[in-house]
Protein backbone atom coordinates (compact mmCIF):
# COMPACT_ATOMS: atom_id res chain seq x y z
CA UNK A 1 0.00 0.00 0.00
CA UNK A 2 1.19 3.21 -0.97
CA UNK A 3 2.41 5.65 1.76
CA UNK A 4 0.28 8.53 2.72
CA UNK A 5 -3.34 6.77 2.08
CA UNK A 6 -5.94 7.51 3.30
CA UNK A 7 -9.60 5.67 3.52
CA UNK A 8 -12.65 7.76 5.72
CA UNK A 9 -15.77 6.04 6.62
CA UNK A 10 -19.13 7.37 8.16
CA UNK A 11 -20.99 4.83 10.15
CA UNK A 12 -24.61 5.53 12.06
CA UNK A 13 -25.01 6.35 16.04
CA UNK A 14 -25.68 2.17 16.26
CA UNK A 15 -24.64 -0.48 18.08
CA UNK A 16 -23.64 -3.03 15.83
CA UNK A 17 -22.31 -0.85 13.37
CA UNK A 18 -18.26 -0.80 14.94
CA UNK A 19 -17.92 -3.69 13.05
CA UNK A 20 -17.30 -2.26 10.10
CA UNK A 21 -15.07 0.03 10.95
CA UNK A 22 -13.24 -2.67 12.18
CA UNK A 23 -13.36 -4.58 9.02
CA UNK A 24 -11.52 -1.46 7.18
CA UNK A 25 -8.87 -1.51 10.03
CA UNK A 26 -8.40 -5.11 9.35
CA UNK A 27 -8.10 -4.57 5.54
CA UNK A 28 -5.98 -1.73 5.98
CA UNK A 29 -3.83 -3.45 8.65
CA UNK A 30 -3.29 -6.26 6.39
CA UNK A 31 -2.46 -4.26 2.92
CA UNK A 32 0.44 -2.84 5.19
CA UNK A 33 1.53 -6.10 6.42
CA UNK A 34 1.16 -5.92 9.82
CA UNK A 35 0.34 -9.18 12.03
CA UNK A 36 -2.59 -11.36 12.87
CA UNK A 37 -1.96 -10.90 15.96
CA UNK A 38 -1.67 -7.00 15.99
CA UNK A 39 -4.38 -7.01 13.00
CA UNK A 40 -6.68 -8.46 16.10
CA UNK A 41 -5.39 -5.84 18.69
CA UNK A 42 -6.28 -3.17 16.61
CA UNK A 43 -9.79 -4.48 15.57
CA UNK A 44 -10.88 -4.03 19.16
CA UNK A 45 -9.10 -0.96 19.57
CA UNK A 46 -11.04 0.46 16.80
CA UNK A 47 -14.27 -1.35 18.12
CA UNK A 48 -14.11 0.29 21.64
CA UNK A 49 -13.66 3.54 19.99
CA UNK A 50 -16.49 3.67 17.75
CA UNK A 51 -18.76 2.22 20.47
CA UNK A 52 -17.71 5.01 22.93
CA UNK A 53 -18.01 7.54 20.02
CA UNK A 54 -21.59 5.79 19.47
CA UNK A 55 -22.63 5.34 23.01
CA UNK A 56 -21.02 8.42 24.67
CA UNK A 57 -19.84 11.20 22.28
CA UNK A 58 -22.87 10.68 19.96
CA UNK A 59 -25.53 9.50 22.96
CA UNK A 60 -26.97 6.81 20.39
CA UNK A 61 -28.35 9.80 18.61
CA UNK A 62 -29.61 7.97 15.03
CA UNK A 63 -29.34 11.40 13.14
CA UNK A 64 -25.60 11.36 13.90
CA UNK A 65 -22.53 9.58 12.16
CA UNK A 66 -19.14 8.21 13.55
CA UNK A 67 -16.74 9.40 11.14
CA UNK A 68 -13.16 7.01 10.89
CA UNK A 69 -10.78 8.07 9.02
CA UNK A 70 -7.64 5.26 8.78
CA UNK A 71 -4.21 7.01 7.24
CA UNK A 72 -0.97 5.25 6.17
CA UNK A 73 3.01 6.37 6.51
CA UNK A 74 5.45 4.07 5.63
CA UNK A 75 5.35 1.81 8.75
CA UNK A 76 2.79 3.51 10.45
CA UNK A 77 -1.47 3.01 10.75
CA UNK A 78 -3.12 6.17 12.31
CA UNK A 79 -7.26 5.42 13.44
CA UNK A 80 -9.18 8.84 13.93
CA UNK A 81 -12.68 7.95 15.34
CA UNK A 82 -14.55 11.39 15.40
CA UNK A 83 -18.20 11.95 17.32
CA UNK A 84 -19.98 15.01 17.84
CA UNK A 85 -19.87 14.81 21.73
CA UNK A 86 -17.32 17.57 23.99
CA UNK A 87 -14.58 14.83 24.62
CA UNK A 88 -13.21 13.74 28.03
CA UNK A 89 -11.75 16.23 29.94
CA UNK A 90 -10.23 13.48 32.26
CA UNK A 91 -8.98 10.36 32.20
CA UNK A 92 -11.39 7.53 33.67
CA UNK A 93 -9.75 5.21 36.78
CA UNK A 94 -8.27 2.04 35.58
CA UNK A 95 -10.48 -0.66 36.29
CA UNK A 96 -9.70 -2.73 38.58
CA UNK A 97 -11.24 -6.53 38.41
CA UNK A 98 -11.25 -7.31 42.38
CA UNK A 99 -13.48 -4.00 42.63
CA UNK A 100 -15.61 -5.01 40.42
CA UNK A 101 -15.83 -8.66 42.01
CA UNK A 102 -16.41 -6.75 45.12
CA UNK A 103 -19.44 -4.95 44.12
CA UNK A 104 -17.36 -2.15 44.24
CA UNK A 105 -17.39 -0.80 40.73
CA UNK A 106 -18.96 -0.98 37.49
CA UNK A 107 -18.17 -4.08 36.06
CA UNK A 108 -18.25 -1.82 32.67
CA UNK A 109 -15.53 1.27 31.89
CA UNK A 110 -12.93 -0.82 30.47
CA UNK A 111 -13.03 0.20 26.51
CA UNK A 112 -10.60 3.04 27.29
CA UNK A 113 -8.33 0.89 29.09
CA UNK A 114 -8.31 -1.75 26.31
CA UNK A 115 -7.64 0.82 23.68
CA UNK A 116 -4.36 2.72 25.26
CA UNK A 117 -3.26 -1.35 26.11
CA UNK A 118 -3.69 -2.60 22.56
CA UNK A 119 -2.30 0.17 20.46
CA UNK A 120 1.30 1.90 20.48
CA UNK A 121 -0.43 5.45 20.59
CA UNK A 122 -4.06 6.67 22.06
CA UNK A 123 -4.77 10.42 22.59
CA UNK A 124 -8.51 12.03 23.23
CA UNK A 125 -8.79 15.47 21.68
CA UNK A 126 -11.31 18.08 21.93
CA UNK A 127 -12.28 20.58 19.34
CA UNK A 128 -12.87 21.69 17.01
CA UNK A 129 -16.24 23.35 18.41
CA UNK A 130 -18.92 20.29 18.34
CA UNK A 131 -16.25 17.35 17.84
CA UNK A 132 -13.83 14.94 19.84
CA UNK A 133 -11.66 12.32 18.23
CA UNK A 134 -9.46 9.92 19.48
CA UNK A 135 -6.06 8.99 17.39
CA UNK A 136 -4.77 5.74 17.96
CA UNK A 137 -1.72 4.49 16.40
CA UNK A 138 -0.13 1.02 15.19
CA UNK A 139 3.24 0.86 14.21
CA UNK A 140 5.13 -2.09 11.85
CA UNK A 141 7.47 -3.74 14.00
CA UNK A 142 11.29 -4.91 12.44
CA UNK A 143 9.86 -7.95 11.50
CA UNK A 144 6.71 -7.00 9.97
CA UNK A 145 8.53 -4.12 7.94
CA UNK A 146 11.08 -6.88 6.70
CA UNK A 147 8.08 -9.41 5.63
CA UNK A 148 6.26 -5.72 3.71
CA UNK A 149 9.77 -5.25 1.93
CA UNK A 150 10.23 -8.74 0.51
CA UNK A 151 6.25 -8.54 -0.38
CA UNK A 152 7.24 -4.80 -2.00
CA UNK A 153 10.39 -6.64 -3.49
CA UNK A 154 8.14 -9.67 -4.77
CA UNK A 155 5.90 -6.95 -6.96
CA UNK A 156 8.34 -5.11 -8.58
CA UNK A 157 9.93 -8.37 -9.86
CA UNK A 158 6.88 -9.86 -11.37
CA UNK A 159 5.53 -6.71 -12.83
CA UNK B 1 -27.78 -3.83 14.40
CA UNK B 2 -26.44 -5.97 17.37
CA UNK B 3 -26.34 -9.78 17.17
CA UNK B 4 -27.78 -11.39 19.33
CA UNK B 5 -26.48 -14.37 21.71
CA UNK B 6 -27.38 -18.03 22.09
CA UNK B 7 -26.61 -19.98 25.38
CA UNK B 8 -27.13 -23.55 25.28
CA UNK B 9 -26.60 -25.64 28.98
CA UNK B 10 -24.90 -29.31 29.16
CA UNK B 11 -23.74 -31.90 31.35
CA UNK B 12 -20.37 -33.08 31.17
CA UNK B 13 -18.51 -35.06 33.51
CA UNK B 14 -15.07 -33.73 34.62
CA UNK B 15 -11.69 -36.73 34.37
CA UNK B 16 -11.85 -36.98 38.63
CA UNK B 17 -15.51 -37.88 37.85
CA UNK B 18 -17.81 -35.02 39.50
CA UNK B 19 -20.87 -33.95 37.60
CA UNK B 20 -19.94 -29.97 35.61
CA UNK B 21 -22.24 -27.74 33.73
CA UNK B 22 -21.03 -26.35 30.25
CA UNK B 23 -22.70 -23.29 29.07
CA UNK B 24 -22.20 -22.72 25.48
CA UNK B 25 -22.24 -19.11 23.72
CA UNK B 26 -22.79 -18.42 20.21
CA UNK B 27 -22.95 -15.32 18.39
CA UNK B 28 -21.81 -12.09 19.73
CA UNK B 29 -20.99 -11.14 23.73
CA UNK B 30 -22.29 -7.32 23.56
CA UNK B 31 -24.45 -5.40 26.00
CA UNK B 32 -27.29 -7.24 23.84
CA UNK B 33 -26.13 -10.22 25.53
CA UNK B 34 -27.14 -9.30 29.12
CA UNK B 35 -30.51 -11.10 29.57
CA UNK B 36 -29.64 -14.34 27.45
CA UNK B 37 -26.48 -14.95 29.36
CA UNK B 38 -27.79 -13.66 32.99
CA UNK B 39 -30.78 -15.87 32.64
CA UNK B 40 -29.29 -18.61 31.50
CA UNK B 41 -26.81 -18.44 34.49
CA UNK B 42 -29.98 -17.49 37.12
CA UNK B 43 -31.42 -20.80 35.31
CA UNK B 44 -28.43 -23.52 35.97
CA UNK B 45 -29.80 -26.61 37.84
CA UNK B 46 -27.29 -26.59 40.13
CA UNK B 47 -25.78 -23.98 41.93
CA UNK B 48 -22.64 -25.43 42.93
CA UNK B 49 -21.44 -27.71 40.49
CA UNK B 50 -18.30 -26.34 38.91
CA UNK B 51 -19.02 -24.27 35.87
CA UNK B 52 -17.47 -24.00 32.45
CA UNK B 53 -18.32 -21.41 30.27
CA UNK B 54 -18.05 -22.45 26.27
CA UNK B 55 -16.44 -19.73 23.56
CA UNK B 56 -15.81 -21.81 20.50
CA UNK B 57 -18.83 -20.52 19.22
CA UNK B 58 -18.37 -16.80 19.30
CA UNK B 59 -17.36 -14.49 17.30
CA UNK B 60 -17.17 -11.01 18.36
CA UNK B 61 -16.87 -9.81 22.00
CA UNK B 62 -16.65 -6.24 23.64
CA UNK B 63 -15.86 -4.57 26.53
CA UNK B 64 -19.76 -4.18 27.24
CA UNK B 65 -19.62 -8.41 26.80
CA UNK B 66 -16.59 -9.12 29.24
CA UNK B 67 -18.41 -6.69 31.72
CA UNK B 68 -21.73 -9.42 31.59
CA UNK B 69 -19.29 -11.68 32.48
CA UNK B 70 -17.62 -10.42 35.12
CA UNK B 71 -21.51 -10.09 36.44
CA UNK B 72 -22.04 -14.07 36.21
CA UNK B 73 -18.44 -14.27 38.22
CA UNK B 74 -19.41 -12.08 40.67
CA UNK B 75 -22.99 -13.84 41.16
CA UNK B 76 -21.00 -17.06 41.30
CA UNK B 77 -18.30 -15.34 43.75
CA UNK B 78 -21.13 -13.93 46.21
CA UNK B 79 -22.73 -18.24 46.92
CA UNK B 80 -19.73 -19.17 47.90
CA UNK B 81 -16.70 -21.03 46.06
CA UNK B 82 -17.76 -22.19 42.93
CA UNK B 83 -15.11 -23.57 40.44
CA UNK B 84 -15.38 -21.65 36.62
CA UNK B 85 -13.73 -22.14 33.60
CA UNK B 86 -13.44 -20.39 30.35
CA UNK B 87 -12.40 -22.50 27.27
CA UNK B 88 -12.69 -21.87 23.50
CA UNK B 89 -11.27 -18.57 23.27
CA UNK B 90 -8.72 -17.01 20.41
CA UNK B 91 -5.39 -16.45 21.48
CA UNK B 92 -6.69 -12.40 21.35
CA UNK B 93 -9.25 -12.51 23.69
CA UNK B 94 -7.59 -15.03 26.06
CA UNK B 95 -5.05 -12.27 26.04
CA UNK B 96 -7.68 -9.63 26.52
CA UNK B 97 -9.66 -11.54 29.63
CA UNK B 98 -6.23 -11.79 31.08
CA UNK B 99 -5.56 -7.87 30.50
CA UNK B 100 -8.95 -7.33 32.74
CA UNK B 101 -8.39 -9.76 35.23
CA UNK B 102 -10.67 -12.46 34.38
CA UNK B 103 -8.22 -14.83 34.71
CA UNK B 104 -7.96 -14.36 38.78
CA UNK B 105 -11.19 -15.54 38.86
CA UNK B 106 -11.63 -17.87 36.59
CA UNK B 107 -9.15 -20.60 34.80
CA UNK B 108 -8.78 -19.91 31.20
CA UNK B 109 -8.16 -23.20 29.08
CA UNK B 110 -7.54 -23.79 25.45
CA UNK B 111 -10.48 -26.44 24.92
CA UNK B 112 -13.13 -28.53 26.55
CA UNK B 113 -10.52 -31.27 26.72
CA UNK B 114 -8.10 -29.60 28.73
CA UNK B 115 -11.19 -27.65 30.91
CA UNK B 116 -12.15 -31.13 32.01
CA UNK B 117 -8.83 -32.45 32.43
Amino acid sequence: MRSGSSVEVRIPSELGFEKVAMSTASSMAALMGFSPERIEDLKTAVAEACINAIEHGNQLDASLNVGVILSTTDDELEVRVIDDGTGMDHAPALPNIDRKMLGEEDTRGMGMFLIQALVDEAEWHQGPPGKSFVRLVIRLDAKEEDGRKDDEKTDKENH
Amino acid sequence: MQVSTKVTQRAATAASGSAVIILAFSGDISSASKDAILSAYHGLESAASPLLLDFTSVDYINSSGIAIIIQVLLEAHKVGPRSIGIFGLSPHFKKVFTMVGISKYASLYEDEKTALA
